[in-house]
């Protein structure tokens, strides 16, 4: 059973119609001990990251995700649950999990696009490219600069750490629009929103 | 390189899809599940859905279709009209909309911005905005005034003051309708948008006007605009998502080409 990590942080029911219309069966819980039990786990959220970590905590969910994280058992983050896996997030000054190396800051003011100095907007809305490098099963049938569907104003700066695959995009910046390492998937695009390739993704993920 | 985005608008009365001819009673033109479906094949980017049912009955029927959309298009898309609280906007995100359209409601009380902001998150909530072209005066100085309920009720208000204070208040996006150049499928307004979209840092998606492809190329160039609204044309008009995103593509213009 896969579950999707409820904790008032948005889109769980989204990424439940995605999984659903795959085939796969997939349970919207806030349940640390079905988190725990679980054979893979999404961890989905929209929204800011004070108010997310606050949830996680009162609905004493940090321990069974840190457990899952750290005994490499297949969990994939999406947007604010891939951001939520650093250490620390400048959005509310914010402690997050801690399981990988590094933090979230947010885009500048004066953000311009590379090629034509174009002014860019914050939060970057709509679909953007993403380029990764190697294998890995989450990218089976995917080619490396195809577009997915993004809606963030902060992303993560990672530190470069061992095992560690990223995933990159450009908006004004180069920044990591993910990561993988071993069973740990996380993304800062929503698969569930990003037609074909992300619904791709969420079932290499699933299988 | 961030894509522009291709937005098809179905407006919605009574669970069926229709399309308002300038002077003419509604045109039913289809199911909106149906035709939702049908432009995410085409590789539409999004999609807008506008309620224009009157009665409380429309309502539930509307957060059927929504429900229904949510289990067939992977795509974000967005809901708009009638919605006056916060009960409204979280009956729509829950129904499986990803964002919510504010429109008459946000002028009869801007805090809803931000309560709505507050509650489901900036990225939730987009400003529509219908905008008449005015002279330029010490209440409207940028020569634009919103309009509501269709274009028939004057506000008094400056549509680029009201863009600037729904950024300040929470809005994560806006959508700018010309009323001027709605339905005229003579292009988009590009002077307003520009001037709306330089003004502020949030997105911007043009509406109102679309009737060749290089009206497309033309907003999101000229006109600044973030993502591009079309309606008539595609409904109607004889073209695709597809094809007009390959036009765009040979034009210059960044836009998602690997929906297939």
């Amino acid at each position: 059973m896969i579950a999707i990590v409820d904790y008032g942080a948005g889109n769980s029911a989204s990424v439940l119609q995605a999984l659903t219309h795959l085939g796969h069966r997939a349970e919207v819980t806030s349940d640390s001990g079905l988190v725990a039990r679980a054979e893979r786990v999404i961890f989905p959220g929209v929204g800011a990251a004070g108010a997310a970590m606050a949830s996680l905590r009162r609905l004493d969910l940090l321990g069974a995700l840190r457990e899952r994280i750290a005994a490499d058992r297949p969990f994939l983050g999406i947007c604010l649950g891939y951001q939520l896996l650093f250490r620390f997030s400048h959005e509310d000054k914010t402690e997050c999990l801690g399981a990988l190396p590094g933090e979230v800051v947010r885009f500048p003011d004066d953000l311009r696009e590379v090629a034509d100095g174009r002014r860019l907007k914050v939060p970057q809305i709509g679909w953007n490219r993403v380029e990764f490098a190697g294998s890995h099963p989450l990218w089976r049938g995917i080619d490396s600069g195809g577009e997915f569907y993004f809606v963030h104003s902060y992303y993560p700066r990672p530190e470069t750490a061992p095992g560690m695959t990223l995933m990159h995009t450009e908006y004004g910046l180069r920044f990591a629009s993910g990561v993988v390492r071993g069973a740990l998937c996380a993304c800062q695009f929503h698969p569930e929103k990003s037609g074909r390739l992300g619904l791709r993704l969420l079932d290499n993920f699933c299988r | 390189m961030l894509s522009r985005r291709i937005i098809p608008c179905l407006d919605v009365r009574e669970g069926r899809t229709t399309k308002g001819v300038k002077f003419l009673d509604n045109v039913d033109i289809g199911d909106p599940v149906e035709m939702a479906a049908k432009y995410y094949a085409e590789g539409a980017d999004e999609l807008v859905f506008y309620d224009i049912t009157a009665s409380a009955e429309g309502r539930g029927i509307m957060l059927e279709v929504v429900r229904q959309v949510a289990a067939a298009v992977f795509i974000p898309f967005s809901v708009g009209g009638g919605l006056h609280c916060l009960e409204d906007m979280r009956a729509v995100l829950l129904a499986g909309a990803e964002k919510v359209s504010l429109n008459t409601g946000a002028v009869l009380d801007p805090e809803l911005i931000r309560q709505g902001a507050r509650a489901f998150g900036r990225q939730c909530v987009v400003l529509g905005m219908d905008v008449l072209r005015v002279p330029a005066s010490p209440e409207q100085p940028s020569g634009y005034e919103i309009v509501t309920h269709g274009g028939r009720r004057r506000t008094g208000l400056d549509a680029l003051e009201w863009a600037r204070t729904a950024e300040a208040l929470g809005a994560g996006e806006i959508c700018l309708n010309s009323i001027d150049a709605d339905g005229t499928c003579d292009g988009y307004e590009l002077t307003l948008t520009r001037l709306i979209s330089s003004s502020v840092g949030i997105p911007v998606i043009a509406s109102g006007g679309a009737g060749r492809p290089e009206h497309l190329r033309d907003v999101l160039s000229h006109g600044c605009a973030d993502a591009a609204l079309v309606a008539s044309m595609v409904h109607f008009g004889g073209h695709t998502i597809g094809g007009l995103k390959d036009y765009l593509n040979r034009q210059g213009i960044p836009v998602r080409q690997s929906w297939q």
